[in-house]
C-alpha cells in the first residue's frame, strides 16, 4: 500500500507567499493547447450517450400536455407496441433538474404535473427507434386541479418577498427628489435557455451488489452522486457517476435531471443496461431555464455624475417547491458607491417550466439592465457614459465597508477605452447607406467564489497523474489542472496525465459558478506542495529552495533526475481545500468593461454587432488561451441577450412554445465578429494560493448593454426590454421620425 | 432492412429499422460517435458529415437511403495522432470548448474550403462572377448553420482560414 498524505487548506487569511511566481517550469499562464484536444477534434472523445454497454435498452421519455393530478394512462396498450420491453411509470421519477449543489432530490412526480412539459413516464424499447414511437403513443391521463397562473405579473400570481433579500439604506425616495438628475426606468429580460450543444444522456447500469454506475453529461459530481443516491433511497456508495467529458453546461447540468432517474430506475426494473437521452425539446423543458426578470432601476445623482441613490427592485419567477431564485442584484450590492440604497426581491410561483442557475445567475440579467440604466442616466447628465462610471467606483463595499479583495473596476474600464479607442458621441451622428452605425459600453462585474474540493497528485520518477471528480464542460479543467501540476512539480506538460469525472475519484468542486477552476485547482496545488515537501525533506533541503524543472530536482548547485530519487516508488498526495473567513472578510469579484460597435437598419430594425472589445480583471490567469475563449463565449451570449434569446411561454398554460433550436435564437458564426479580449494581470492574494479567480461567467455580465447601448448611441432607440428584436427597434425608430 | 453503407473507405452490411437516421447508423451501429447528436431536426449541425464530398446533416436522412454513397465522417479525417489540417488548426486556435459541436464543424468547414474553392457564391457574396475569398465574412456565413453555444466562433474562423489561405498557397 503506498502512502498517501493530506495537505489541508482552510482559507481564512490572504495569501501573500505567491510561490507560484517562482516556479521554474513556466507553462501555468501560457496557452498552453489543451490536452483532450486531439481526442475532441478527431471525434474520439467519448460523451454520456456514447458508449454501448451489452444488452442496452432504450428509454425515451413521455412528457405530461396539461398539468394536474394523473389518474391513468395507456400503458398497456404500449407494452404491447413492438419492441417495448417496459413502461416506466415510478413515483419517484423526478419532476425536473434538481438545483445546482442541491445535494438532494428535487420534487418527485408522486402522481402529480406541475407544469407542462413534465416528464410523466419513460417507455424502453429494443431500439431507439421503437422506444420514440411508444413513448409518442403513450397517453396519461391527467385531471385537472384547479387554475394556475403563468405570468409573474399578473396580478393573480402568488408573489413571496423574502425577508433577508430585501435592503433600505438611508432614504431613497428623498434622495431621488433632491438630486439634479434621476432616472425611474422598468426593464425586462426574458425567460432563456442554457442550450448547451449535448443534449443530457445518461447510461444506467447496477452490478449484482446493487452498486449504480452512471454514465451522465453532468457539471457538479459530488452533489449529482449525493442526489441520485436521495432520488433512489440507496446509500451515496452504492452510486457511481462517469462524466469524462461535457458537451456543454452553462448551469443546464449542474443538478440531476429526469432522464438520470429515469434510466436507472428502468435499468433496475429491467436488470440491464439502459439509455435515455432527453431530446432537444426535452431539455428546454425539463432542465432548469433563466428566470425572466422585471428590473426597476432607480438612479440619482449630482450635477456631476456622482450617484447619491441606486434602487433595484426585481420581479422573478420559480415554480412552486424550488428554493433557487434568480439572484438579479448580487452584483448591485456592491458594483457603485451610492449612500441611499434600496434593493428589493420578488418570486412569483407561476407554472412555468422551474427555473434555476444559468451562466452567471444574477449578474447576467442584472447587472445587463443596471448597466443600461447607467447609461440612461449619464445621457441625461450629459456625461460620457465612460466617465460616468469612473466617478462612482467603489473603494469599499457600499453596503458594509467591507474592503474588496483587489479592485479592478477603474483600471479595467480605462484598459478597455484605450484599446477599443473609446471615444463619446451623441447618437445619430453616422451613417453608411441604410445602417445607423454607434457604439456603447458597460462595466462588467461578478462575485468571485471558492468551494470545498479534494483532488489527488501521484508523482514517480517520469510524471505526474492528477485525479479528482472535476468535469471539463468546455472551461479548459483538463489543461489547467496539467498545468498546475506540471509547474509545481515541475514536468513537462505532456508528463502529466489528468484524470477526471469519475466519483470514485476525491471529491472536487465541480463545474459552476466560476469556482471550479479556482476551487479544484487550488486543491491540486495543495496535493503538489506535499509532494514538493516530501521531495526536499528526502534531499534535506528547505522546500522553498527547491527548484523543480524538466524531471529535475535543483538545489545547492546539483541536479537530481526524479527518476533517480523516486527509483520505482510512486507518491500520493491529497489536497484538500476548505473555504474559510477570506470569503467573508472581504468582498471578492473579478470586474471587466466591454465595448461594442454596431450597425442598425433604419428599413429592417435589424441590429448587427460589428466590433466587440472586452477587458477583464480576474486574478491570475491560468491559460490564456482557454480564459480567451471563455470571454469569446460570455461575450456571446451577451450577443444572444441582447438581440436574439428569449423563450415564449404560452400565456394560457405556460408551455415553451419555441422549445428547440430553430426557433430559440442562438447567436450563430455570423451574428458575431472577431472578438477581442485582453486580460489585465493581477494577482488576488484574498483569492487562493493561486491568486487566480473565475473567468467563465465574467464576461456575460455586462456584454449585452454595451451592444443595447450602442444601439441607442446608433440611432436614437432605447430598448429596455430584451431582446431588442427588430420590431422593437422598428417602432422607436418611426417614433424618431 | 438489409443495406449496406461505405463509410471511411471501409464497407459495412447493415441491417436496420428503416427509421433508423444516417446519424444514428453511424453512432449506434457502426460506433462512430464522433459524429454528434445535438437536435436531431436539422437545426444545429453537430451531425455534420460528408457524402459524397457534400456536407450534409446526417440527422436528417435516412440510412437506408445511402447504400453506394461514399460517406465521410469525422474519424476519417484524422486520427488523435495524424490530425487533418482542419483538425490540427481547430486545437491551435483554440476553436472549441466542450467539443461537441467540433467534428460537426470541422465536416462543415472541410466541405466549405471546397465550395469556396469552386467558386460557390453565398448569401454575403457581392460579386458573383469573382473569384470567392475565404474571407472572415464569407467563412462565417458559410458556417453559421454550425452552431456552437460555447461561442468558439472567433477560433473557429481563425482554424478555418489559416488552412484555407494555406490551401490556396498550395
Ligand atoms: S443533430 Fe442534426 S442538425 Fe442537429
Ligand atoms: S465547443 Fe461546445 S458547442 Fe461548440
Amino acid at each position: 500500500m503506498t502512502l498517501e498524505t493530506t495537505r489541508r487548506l482552510k482559507h481564512d487569511t490572504p495569501d501573500t507567499d505567491r510561490r507560484l511566481d517562482g516556479m521554474a517550469q513556466g507553462v501555468l499562464g501560457t496557452g498552453m493547447d489543451r490536452p483532450e484536444g486531439p481526442l475532441k477534434v478527431s471525434g474520439r472523445a467519448t460523451y454520456a450517450a456514447e458508449a454501448h454497454p451489452e444488452a442496452m435498452a432504450e428509454g425515451y421519455l413521455v412528457r405530461a400536455t396539461t398539468i394536474g393530478r394523473i389518474t391513468g394512462s395507456n400503458a398497456d396498450a404500449i407494452r404491447a407496441m413492438p419492441g417495448v420491453i417496459e413502461v416506466i411509470e415510478d413515483e419517484r421519477m423526478i419532476r425536473n433538474a434538481a438545483q445546482g449543489m442541491a445535494g438532494e432530490s428535487p420534487v418527485q412526480r408522486q402522481g402529480q404535473v406541475w407544469y407542462v412539459g413534465q416528464p410523466v413516464a419513460c417507455v424502453v424499447a429494443e431500439s431507439f427507434e421503437q422506444a420514440r414511437h411508444a413513448a409518442q403513443a403513450m397517453m396519461v391521463t391527467i385531471e385537472p386541479d384547479g387554475t394556475h397562473v403563468f405570468d409573474a405579473e399578473d396580478p393573480a400570481a402568488e408573489v413571496e418577498k423574502p425577508e433577508q433579500k430585501q435592503l433600505d439604506q438611508g432614504d431613497l425616495e428623498g434622495a431621488m427628489s433632491a438630486a439634479t438628475f434621476s432616472l425611474d426606468a422598468t426593464y425586462h429580460t426574458p425567460s432563456m435557455s442554457s442550450a448547451a450543444m449535448e443534449p443530457h444522456a445518461s447510461i444506467a447500469q447496477w452490478d449484482e451488489d446493487g452498486v449504480l454506475t452512471l454514465r451522465g453529461s453532468y457539471q457538479l459530481l459530488k452533489f449529482n452522486k449525493a442526489e441520485l443516491a436521495d432520488v433512489l433511497g440507496v446509500a451515496p456508495d452504492k452510486v457511481r457517476i462517469l462524466s469524462p467529458y461535457v458537451g456543454g453546461g452553462f448551469g443546464s447540468k449542474l443538478g440531476l435531471a429526469p432522464e438520470a432517474v429515469a434510466a436507472a430506475l428502468a435499468a433496475q426494473a429491467l436488470g440491464r443496461p439502459v439509455r435515455v437521452v432527453l431530446h432537444r425539446r426535452q431539455v428546454f423543458e425539463t432542465v432548469t431555464r433563466r428566470s425572466e426578470t422585471r428590473q426597476r432601476i432607480r438612479l440619482a445623482c449630482d450635477a456631476e455624475g456622482k450617484l447619491s441613490a441606486i434602487g433595484h427592485e426585481n420581479l422573478v419567477s420559480q415554480l412552486p417547491g424550488e428554493v433557487f431564485s434568480e439572484p438579479v442584484a448580487q452584483g448591485t450590492h456592491f458594483q457603485y458607491a451610492a449612500p441611499n440604497r434600496v434593493i428589493g426581491h420578488e418570486i412569483a410561483r407561476i407554472r412555468r417550466p422551474a427555473a434555476g442557475s444559468v451562466r452567471a445567475p444574477g449578474e447576467a440579467v442584472g447587472v445587463t439592465a443596471f448597466e443600461i440604466a447607467i447609461d440612461e442616466l449619464a445621457k441625461k447628465a450629459g456625461i460620457d457614459p465612460l466617465e460616468f462610471r469612473l466617478r462612482n467606483v467603489p473603494d469599499k463595499h457600499p453596503e458594509n465597508g467591507k474592503p474588496f479583495s483587489s479592485s479592478t473596476m477603474e483600471a479595467t474600464l480605462r484598459e478597455g477605452a484605450k484599446r477599443f479607442g473609446w471615444t463619446h458621441t451623441p447618437p445619430r451622428q453616422r451613417r453608411e447607406g441604410e445602417w445607423w452605425i454607434g457604439t456603447g459600453m458597460a462595466g462588467a462585474v461578478r462575485v468571485n467564489m471558492m468551494i470545498e474540493a479534494m483532488a489527488r497528485a501521484v508523482l514517480t520518477g517520469q510524471g505526474v497523474r492528477v485525479e479528482c471528480d472535476m468535469t471539463d464542460i468546455g472551461t479548459g479543467s483538463y489543461a489547467i489542472l496539467t498545468q498546475v501540476a506540471a509547474e509545481m512539480l515541475g514536468f513537462a506538460p505532456d508528463r502529466v496525465e489528468t484524470v477526471l469525472g469519475d466519483t470514485d475519484l476525491p471529491p472536487a468542486s465541480g463545474s459552476g459558478g466560476s469556482f471550479g477552476a479556482a476551487s479544484t485547482s487550488t486543491a491540486v496545488y495543495l496535493a503538489c506542495m506535499e509532494l514538493r515537501e516530501r521531495l526536499a525533506a528526502k534531499l534535506g533541503v528547505k522546500e522553498p529552495e527547491l527548484t523543480l524543472k524538466d524531471g529535475l530536482a535543483i538545489h545547492e548547485n546539483r541536479q537530481t533526475p526524479l527518476a533517480e530519487i523516486l527509483g520505482e516508488e510512486e507518491w500520493r498526495a491529497l489536497g484538500h481545500l476548505q473555504p474559510g473567513k477570506a470569503g467573508q472578510e472581504v468582498r471578492q469579484a473579478t470586474w471587466g468593461a466591454i465595448f461594442a460597435e454596431v450597425a442598425v437598419s433604419d428599413v429592417t430594425g435589424e441590429t448587427r454587432v460589428r466590433r466587440m472589445d472586452g477587458t477583464f480583471a480576474a486574478g491570475r490567469i491560468l491559460n490564456l488561451k482557454t480564459a480567451r475563449s471563455q470571454c469569446h463565449g460570455g461575450m456571446t451570449w451577451g450577443i444572444g441577450l441582447a438581440l436574439t434569446e428569449a423563450m415564449e411561454h404560452d400565456p394560457r398554460d405556460g408551455h415553451m412554445v419555441n422549445r428547440d433550436l430553430a426557433e430559440y435564437h442562438l447567436p450563430v458564426n455570423l451574428d458575431v465578429p472577431q472578438l477581442g479580449v485582453h486580460f489585465l494581470e493581477e494577482r488576488d492574494d484574498w483569492a487562493n494560493p493561486l491568486q487566480a479567480k473565475g473567468i467563465g461567467e465574467l464576461s456575460v455580465c455586462g456584454s449585452g448593454a454595451a451592444v443595447i447601448n450602442a444601439i441607442e448611441n446608433a440611432c436614437g432607440v432605447r430598448v429596455r426590454r430584451l431582446p431588442a428584436t427588430l420590431d422593437q427597434v422598428m417602432d422607436g425608430l418611426i417614433a424618431q421620425g | 432492412m438489409q443495406f449496406q453503407l461505405d463509410v471511411n473507405g471501409e464497407r459495412h452490411a447493415l441491417d436496420l429499422d428503416t427509421r433508423t437516421s444516417l446519424l444514428d447508423a453511424l453512432r449506434d451501429h457502426l460506433g462512430l460517435t464522433g459524429s454528434k447528436k445535438g437536435c436531431d431536426h436539422g437545426q444545429c449541425g453537430a451531425c455534420t458529415v460528408m457524402v459524397n464530398g457534400r456536407r450534409i446533416n446526417s440527422c436528417l436522412t435516412l440510412a437506408c437511403m445511402h447504400e453506394g454513397d461514399e460517406i465521410t465522417t469525422i474519424e476519417g479525417l484524422g486520427r488523435p495522432d495524424d490530425l487533418s489540417p482542419l483538425q490540427r488548426a481547430f486545437v491551435e486556435h483554440d476553436g472549441y470548448q466542450c467539443g461537441y459541436c467540433t467534428p460537426g464543424q470541422i465536416c462543415s468547414a472541410t466541405a466549405m474550403i471546397e465550395e469556396i474553392k469552386a467558386g460557390w457564391p453565398s448569401n454575403v457574396t457581392d460579386d458573383l462572377e469573382a473569384q470567392v475569398e475565404a474571407s472572415i465574412e464569407e467563412i462565417s456565413e458559410r458556417m453559421s448553420g454550425n452552431l456552437c453555444r460555447c461561442s468558439c466562433y472567433p477560433g473557429i474562423v481563425d482554424a478555418i482560414r489559416q488552412v484555407a489561405r494555406e490551401e490556396a498557397r498550395a
